[in-house]
């Protein structure tokens, strides 16, 4: 049983209806009780990041949703400010992250920004994987994702980078550390790619 | 945009024509892998009413693509209640007329990535000067767009959308003059609305200033010169082909 994380921030219902069309079990999990029996877990995203670290603080659901993932070691997929807040701190906010993964998230340095690339990064642009891993299965070369963002996930490890996208140079759209992954992007409004990942990940 | 529940497409703001059921169109949009939705609210501003939330979060759990939400929206709360039912961006534009300071109140709520501004343009003085109207190009402002956009990219917001009301619904492409003006003063991404009447309108616009957003409306659900109602997109060839003049494509 897949849960999406429902604290009250992002799109809950697209995930949920694009599992639901492809005969996959999903839950929305609002408490507790609801996202302790999950064996894997999206977190979705939007808005600031002191914003959705508050709510998910306040959600009633930290304390399992830590135990899950780094005692249970269950897949977790963050999605946006999902991803951004698995990592320790941001350029966005004051709040600690939750510190699933050993990174930052920076702001995209305007300065040193060509003419024509504006923030925030807004539109469908292109994810090449930079190493070989199920949840890129069938999107190896091609792939498409919608993008909103004007911060990016920086991984202390390079290792940990999955798939770079470019943006005023490369940077990492994807990463994942053993059974936490994040995107930048959003798969559930990606169209055929998005469910295509969305689908990889409920078959890690 | 949505009046009385249904969709509709109008000509200069006027005239709305009900080209069918909201959440259908979605499927629709949907299968043809639109690259991304607006929604507008005609009717909110007007009655100053409450966006139709329940409205709202059926059409972000339906769409397989970016939604972006406008109509009736002043208050923070509001957008903050938006984007939590899913929506990626809510689009102001009275509000931000009446107080402009909402601008980065709510993109300190929920990202500046989120907050976009629609400016309603008319030609006015017979065509001397631009001026933002608001309510459905029921009342000028007397402000220039220029000056409102330079502010509200230093206020924080993510996204400038630039209706013309004179070309919508005309269908003889954008006012690329009106465009070239605004672009200049500001570095926000901008999308352009009002007049495509052909991806050859696109492509024109694309070609005077690289990457930018390109809106239709009657363009996407009107076939043939009866103006006849059929729900059309171009395919991912046709749409790459459009953006080749662009030195680099998101």
């Amino acid at each position: 049983m897949i849960a999406i994380v429902n604290y009250g921030l992002g799109n809950i219902q697209a995930f949920a209806n694009i599992y639901k069309r492809s005969n996959i079990p999903v839950r929305i999990a609002s408490s507790h009780e609801e996202l302790v029996t999950a064996d894997r877990i999206i977190l979705p995203g939007v808005g600031a990041f002191d914003w959705a670290m508050t709510k998910l603080n306040e959600s009633g659901m930290r304390d399992v949703l830590d135990e899950l993932v780094i005692g249970k070691k269950r897949p977790v997929l963050g999605i946006c400010v999902g991803m951004q807040m698995m990592a320790k701190r941001s350029d966005e906010g004051k709040l600690a992250g939750l510190g699933w993964i050993d990174a930052e998230v920076r702001k995209f340095d305007l300065s040193n920004m060509t003419q024509k690339t504006r923030l925030p990064h807004m539109g469908w642009n292109d994810v090449a994987p930079c190493k070989k891993n199920g949840l890129f299965e069938g999107l190896e070369s091609g792939a498409r994702f919608y993008f909103l963002h004007s911060y990016y996930f920086l991984p202390q490890n390079q290792d940990n980078v999955l798939a770079v996208t470019n943006y005023n140079g490369p940077y990492a759209s994807a990463v994942h550390d053993g059974n936490v992954f994040g995107v930048q992007f959003h798969p559930e409004k990606s169209h055929q790619w998005g469910i295509r990942l969305l689908k990889n990940f409920a078959n890690l | 945009m949505v009046h009385n529940k249904g969709l509709v497409k109008t000509v200069n703001f006027s005239n709305p024509k009900y080209v069918g059921d909201p959440i259908n169109a979605v499927r629709i949009f949907n299968e043809k892998e639109v690259d991304e939705l607006v929604v507008l609210d005609i009717d909110a501003s007007v009655q100053n009413r409450e966006p139709d939330y329940n409205m709202i979060k059926n059409l972000a759990a339906e769409c397989r693509m970016p939604l972006c939400y406008g109509g009736g929206v002043k208050t923070v709360e509001q957008v903050a209640r938006i984007v939590s039912l899913g929506v990626e961006k809510v689009a102001m534009s009275s509000a931000v007329i009446c107080d402009p300071r909402i601008v980065s109140q709510s993109a300190e709520v929920v990202g500046s990535q989120s907050i976009v501004v629609v400016m309603d343009v008319k030609k006015t003085g017979n065509g001397a000067k631009y001026e933002l109207w608001t309510h459905n190009a029921g009342k000028p402002t007397g402000l220039s767009p220029l000056q409102l956009a330079k502010q509200i990219e230093n206020l924080g917001a993510g996204e400038v959308v630039i209706n013309s009301i004179d070309c919508d619904g005309v269908m003889k492409g954008y006012d690329l003059e009106l465009v070239n003006e605004i672009r200049e003063a500001i570095s926000l991404p901008i999308t352009v609305l009002g007049g495509a009447g052909s991806l050859k309108d696109i492509e024109s616009l694309i070609h005077s200033f690289g990457i930018i957003g390109a809106a239709a409306g009657s363009l996407f659900v009107f076939k043939g010169i009866y103006r006849a109602v059929l729900i059309n997109y171009p395919s991912r060839a046709e749409k790459d082909k459009l953006i080749t003049y662009s030195p680099k494509v998101n």
